[in-house]
């Protein structure tokens, strides 16, 4: 059967698409805009004159924040696949009791409030000298990721099929050995789409970076954009260069997960 | 903390296998030891003991106590009982951090809602480009909220922002968005109208596809026009699935600091003082953190998020069992 494709459909979905990026785009021609040109009345829409003055203070001063964000990105992915994968493994396949109850917190811890779980933390780390610290502020983003991340695997490892995993049993493996070697690597996408969320959110963190770190020598991007909020009002290019350069792990996310959520739908399609 | 919303809700109308969480009969575990089985949980238990439960319960003991720096330090804190409390209630504040907490919200949502459930039923057709361009609606929603918000923040500015620049091609006068007490809320819900947008259109999308196309055929053979199709089938057939929507979404709206606290810090003159950035203002606005009064507005906060959540628990539950 072939579908009628009204070309005005595209044509207004376009339409609403540019619309919806209208802000993503406006961020991308301020970066390339030249600090004499950010006030002008009106401004340019095109960036017909770019510089790219906003990217080398980038490159100059927040580099480091960058790496920063990176390593606590990457540090927040680690812990939370390593946490959330065998408790997914207990709750789907090993019939843990208490797994619905399990479930049902997960998906309470979800919906307290960032600031409450940042006093929470700000209350602890004083004491343990967490405060300013990557390793603080790994573990406080992991808390948003973790219950994701168990809702996520549990949901995928429920649909493998059983017979795969009494065979396993058959040739030997103990409970360990099956997870290392049947279910991890059968639930590679799950894991993937995780990993990349937990990254994303580590990278994107404010709220703790605000509170847990706020006089640290190592910045994320995050902080690293919001003191040059407020020191800098006359440099809207390179806060917005630095913008853009921030907003790079979400869309190489938009463009590979994408991939990956297929994936892991069409390896349940299979399952049967 | 608008994102970690979505990506649960978004995975989970997929057809993966799991969305509806199918659980098989018991008894055909790997393995038949149980320890077994705590032992692999074992991790997680004792990560939400320590960072989840033990963060709560510190929030509790701040909000009961008077913790000023000092006490902070040396642990001393005087117990003052529900003084903190006593206070936050009687404080005038916290009836503009109310009434501002439910504008945010509500004008969040409805617009959130009406716009993504208009753009579902829209790509819900078929043409070239529909997956590529539900693709890029998502990046507002992947984006980071400083981010966006400066984007905004910098879009919005009195003086220069493209905004205003486009207004006054239609002959509006200079608005200051973010500096005028009478603008600054709207110019952030119309912010984080725009963040919101993915998420319902997702959510909805997925919900549109389980409507069956022969509804719609019968309808039309029965001479019934698109409108009157969307008021006959779409909307009441995705009842379910809006009231999950918009419950979940008010869940996360209502936690929201981020965008409001870059683009406004919580002013001009309280005007975008929610509850939670009340709280967040308290604690870490300021040079010196006053946990105490914010803990306590922060678990105000708790209980209101949890009875929404709670509502949406069991909604979802039985619509899973239906």
């Amino acid at each position: 059967m072939t579908a009628r494709r009204p070309w005005w459909k595209t044509a207004l979905g376009v339409l609403f698409t540019a619309l919806m990026l209208f802000p993503v785009y406006w961020m991308v021609n301020v970066s390339f805009t030249k600090t004499a040109d950010l006030r002008l009345s009106p401004p340019h829409l095109f960036p017909l004159d770019p510089t790219l003055d906003g990217y080398i203070e980038v490159l100059r001063q927040q580099l480091p924040n960058l790496g920063t964000s990176l390593l606590i990105g990457l540090g927040s992915v680690v812990l939370t696949v390593v946490i959330a994968a065998p408790a997914a493994y207990a709750i789907s396949l090993l019939n843990l009791r208490g797994g619905r109850t399990l479930n049902f917190v997960l998906l309470v811890a979800q919906m307290i409030p960032g600031v409450v779980m940042a006093m929470g933390f700000y209350a602890i780390y004083v004491r343990l000298g967490l405060l300013n610290s990557v390793w603080g502020l790994i573990l406080a983003d992991s808390t948003v990721a973790v219950p994701f991340g168990v809702l996520l695997f549990t949901a995928f490892m429920s649909g493998l099929p059983r017979e795969l995993l009494q065979a396993a049993r058959m040739d030997g493996a103990n409970a360990w050995r099956t997870f290392t070697a049947v279910v991890m690597p059968l639930s590679r996408n799950s894991a993937i789409t995780v990993a990349l969320f937990a990254f994303l959110w580590a990278w994107s963190d404010f709220v703790f970076a605000s509170t847990l770190a706020r006089n640290s020598a190592l910045k994320p991007v995050t902080l690293g954009i919001y003191s040059y909020i407020g020191n800098n009002t006359t440099q809207w290019n390179a806060i917005m260069a630095t913008a853009v350069v921030a907003s790079i792990p979400a869309a190489i996310l938009l463009i590979v997960a994408q991939r990956y959520v297929a994936a892991g739908v069409t390896a349940g399609a299979v399952k049967d | 903390m608008t994102i970690s919303a979505a990506p649960a809700a978004v995975l989970a109308p997929e057809p993966t296998p799991g969305a509806p969480r199918p659980r098989r009969p018991q008894g055909s575990g790997v393995s038949g030891s149980r320890w077994v089985a705590v032992a692999f949980a074992a991790p997680l238990l004792v990560y939400l003991l320590i960072f989840y439960a033990y963060p709560l319960i510190r929030s509790i003991d701040l909000s009961i106590h008077d913790y000023d720096v000092r006490a902070f330090v040396q642990g001393n804190a005087d117990f003052v009982g529900l003084k903190n409390y006593i206070d936050v209630f009687s404080s005038p504040l916290f009836g503009q951090a109310a009434w501002n907490t439910v504008v945010f919200v509500f004008g969040s949502l409805i617009f959130q809602y009406a716009l993504g459930l208009a753009l579902a039923v829209f790509f819900r057709g078929s043409f070239r480009l529909n997956g590529i361009l539900r693709a890029l609606f998502l990046v507002p929603w992947l984006l980071p909220l400083i981010v966006s918000g400066s984007a905004w923040a910098w879009m919005l500015n009195s003086d220069n922002g493209i905004v205003n620049a486009f207004l006054q091609t239609f002959g509006i006068g200079q608005i200051n968005w973010l500096t005028s007490p009478d603008t600054s809320l709207l110019a952030v819900v119309i912010a984080n109208i725009w963040l919101g947008v993915p998420f319902n259109l997702v959510i909805l999308y997925s919900g549109l596809q389980n409507i069956s196309a022969d509804l719609y055929e019968a309808a039309a053979l029965d001479g019934a026009g698109p409108w009157r199709q969307f008021w006959s089938i779409t909307f009441p057939l995705l009842r379910p699935v809006s009231a999950i929507t918009l419950l979940l979404g008010l869940v996360y709206t209502l936690k929201v600091v981020d965008i409001i606290w870059i683009m406004t810090g919580g002013g001009p003159a309280n005007s975008t003082t929610t509850l939670a950035i009340w709280s967040y203002r308290e604690a870490f606005g300021t040079g010196q953190p006053d946990l105490s009064p914010a803990a306590a507005v922060g678990n105000i906060l708790i209980v209101i998020a949890l009875v929404f959540g709670f509502v949406y628990l069991r909604m979802q539950r039985r619509q899973e069992n239906s």
